[in-house]
């Protein structure tokens, strides 16, 4: 689009001095204002309320139920043997349990929100008419949610890995796959497991997207998305349907453990990061397409 | 120069309603453009069409010289709009919901934003109510922000739907005040209503709706001038009154109680009056009536409920 905007009009007010505003200084003040939004709400801060917690009372509960490091019949709970002996494993822990429904709802709140909450408050016509520009509302939108997905996902990381160093012995890491490596190899491997959970969020915010640009009920976007996230897993589940399994959204996002294991195994996150990526871009094609191509009747 | 222009534009919905059918628009450049026409007549969906919000189904349409929606991103930063009511955030306060729409548009300086919203709030009458959360808002509140939203910067073009809808009528005349104010900046104004009387003393211009169809477009002159004026005299003699007017050649002749009237045509209402007392009649009173706008107005949209399937 041409940015020569010459006031071709005569005769009128001087038209509002269309100086070459740096585009990328216009486009960070709309993403500013969208985070404000988002972050700023009750509701949203609420949900990441419910992140912090979550890690503590888990923490709390397997502190409880741990008879003895080596007591063979703990809860059933993935990495729960580790956890015993070192407490970083509890933000594995935190994160697997969260990843089955809390954290995808935490995605859909705000996925579900971004385009379906603006139309149904009408003020998505007065966005566009500003103008916002429909590809740049679109993008800002999409980035905002990716960057809450992170937020909570980053949250539950840091406030298990705190509640974990408090309940549990911290030290050397052994690692799933028997080896001990230090500690701060530990901690990288914790940051690399929360980005690809961040990315496996990002990239059912992207779906989330798609499903709110068609409709102006927010809340009917956001059980749609949980809705498909159940569906997802429990089709994951069923033994019949195996053949399809790696190809549903949510097949990829406890491979993580991959990130716990030397060597470390590449191939299956290379595979989940690609269906990450296969997933965001189609979704972001199909929301794109659709919010630039509707008329807006809210 | 035209503001607002458009070539058989014409939208027709999903379901197969032709709302707006083949409309040819022209506002000139500084008019105040009455857009008038009963609800449901296609108003809302011409202004979404020429913001941009809904695409044409044919036809084409430009803003101050740029073809829409094609070019909407280059020229809506010119152009401030209320659209079918306001719309703002609940949970955030008058300000800062001024502040998310100022954010959005990429030509606004942020430096001079504080300032900006500053004068749209005191220029609608809401700064004592800025940090109110838009919740709490009163109807008339909540549509005074949307004309401030509005006003954010200096505008060559304001689009107005129904500014006075749910206002008081001190309300109301506040709004005519305000668009006098802002056409008197020189900036062009196209307001749409579905009450004549609200836009009629502020209008240099006005479109007429009907079921999707422009059926009249021009000056307020020129519509009134469509009207036929009629005389009237008030006199005891009634039918002496009458025959003046017959011998005069005036058509439609009427004689009341106390009252008689005819069509002025081209007669002259000076030697109507200098007739009439020439021959003796008592003359109470004696005037020119032009049919009212809403007359006119309800003859070119039709009476009541016309709503068209």
């Amino acid at each position: 689009m041409s940015t020569a905007d010459a006031p071709a009009l005569s005769g009128s007010l001087p038209a509002a001095p269309v100086a070459a505003r740096n585009p990328a200084r216009a486009w960070l003040r709309l993403f500013g204002a969208e985070l404000r939004l988002v972050f700023g709400r009750r509701r949203n801060l609420l949900l990441l309320g419910v992140t912090v917690v979550f890690p503590v009372v888990i923490g709390i509960a397997l502190r409880v139920a741990a008879p003895h490091p080596q007591g063979g019949n703990g809860p059933g709970v993935a990495f729960f043997n580790q956890l015993a002996g070192n407490g970083v494993f509890l933000t594995f822990i935190a994160l697997s349990t969260l990843l089955i429904l809390v954290l995808p709802v935490v995605v859909a709140v705000v996925a579900g929100d971004s385009v379906a909450g603006e139309a149904g408050y009408g003020t998505l016509r007065y966005l566009l008419a500003v103008p916002a520009g429909r590809t740049r509302l679109l993008a800002v939108k999409f980035a905002a949610i990716m960057v809450f997905g992170l937020a909570a996902t980053v949250i539950v990381a840091a406030v298990s890995l705190a509640a974990g160093a408090a309940l549990f012995p911290v030290g050397p890491v052994t690692l799933l796959s028997g080896t001990t490596v230090p500690l701060a190899d530990g901690l990288l491997r914790v940051l690399f497991v929360t980005l690809y959970v961040a990315a496996g969020m990002a990239a059912l915010g992207a779906i989330g997207l798609a499903i709110s640009t068609l409709t102006e009920h927010a809340i009917g976007a956001i059980a749609a998305i949980a809705i498909l996230v159940v569906t997802s897993e429990v089709a994951d589940q069923v033994p019949q349907l195996a053949a399809i399994g790696p190809y549903l959204p949510t097949h990829w996002w406890l491979s993580f453990d991959s990130i716990l294991r030397t060597p470390v195994d590449t191939s299956t996150l290379l595979k989940g990061l690609l269906s990450f990526g296969v997933y965001a871009v189609l979704f972001g094609s199909f929301a794109w397409a659709r919010f630039t191509s509707a008329d807006v009747t809210s | 120069m035209t503001a607002i222009s458009s070539t058989g534009l014409t939208k027709r919905f999903r379901g197969g309603q032709l709302a707006v059918d083949h409309i040819d628009l022209a506002v000139p450049d500084g008019a105040v453009y009455g857009f008038l026409g009963p609800n449901g007549s296609g108003k809302t969906t011409t202004i979404r069409l020429l913001l941009g919000l809904a695409f044409p189904t044919s036809g084409q349409a430009e803003l101050l010289g740029v073809p829409v929606p094609g070019g909407v991103n280059r020229v809506l930063h010119r152009v401030g709009s209320l659209v079918e009511g306001p719309a703002f955030y609940p949970f955030l306060s008058g300000r800062d919901n001024l502040a998310r729409y100022d954010a959005a548009d990429r030509t606004a300086d942020p430096r001079t934003m504080p300032d900006r919203i500053g004068q749209a709030l005191e220029r609608v009458g809401l700064l004592s109510a800025a940090r109110k959360r838009y919740r709490h808002y009163s109807l008339g509140m909540k549509q005074r922000l949307a004309i401030a939203a509005s006003l954010l910067r200096p505008r060559d073009l304001i689009i107005l739907d129904e500014p006075t809808n749910g206002l008081d009528p001190q309300g109301t005349r506040e709004v005519r005040a305000l668009v006098r104010q802002i056409a008197a900046d020189g900036t062009t104004v196209f307001v749409s209503s579905h009450l004549l009387a609200e836009v009629e003393q502020v209008c240099t211009h006005v479109g007429v709706m009907r079921t999707g169809r422009l059926v009249f477009q021009g000056p307020l002159a020129e519509l009134r001038r469509t009207g036929a004026a009629r005389v009237v005299v008030q006199t005891a003699d009634a039918d002496g009154a009458v025959k003046v007017f017959a011998t005069l050649g005036l058509t439609d002749t009427q004689a009341g109680p106390d009252e008689a009237s005819a069509l002025l045509g081209g007669a002259e209402p000076e030697r109507v009056c200098a007739e009439l007392v020439h021959a003796g009649i008592g003359v109470r009173g004696f005037w020119v009536a032009a049919p009212s706008l809403e007359d006119l107005f309800v003859g070119l949209t039709g009476e009541g409920f016309d709503v068209d399937g």
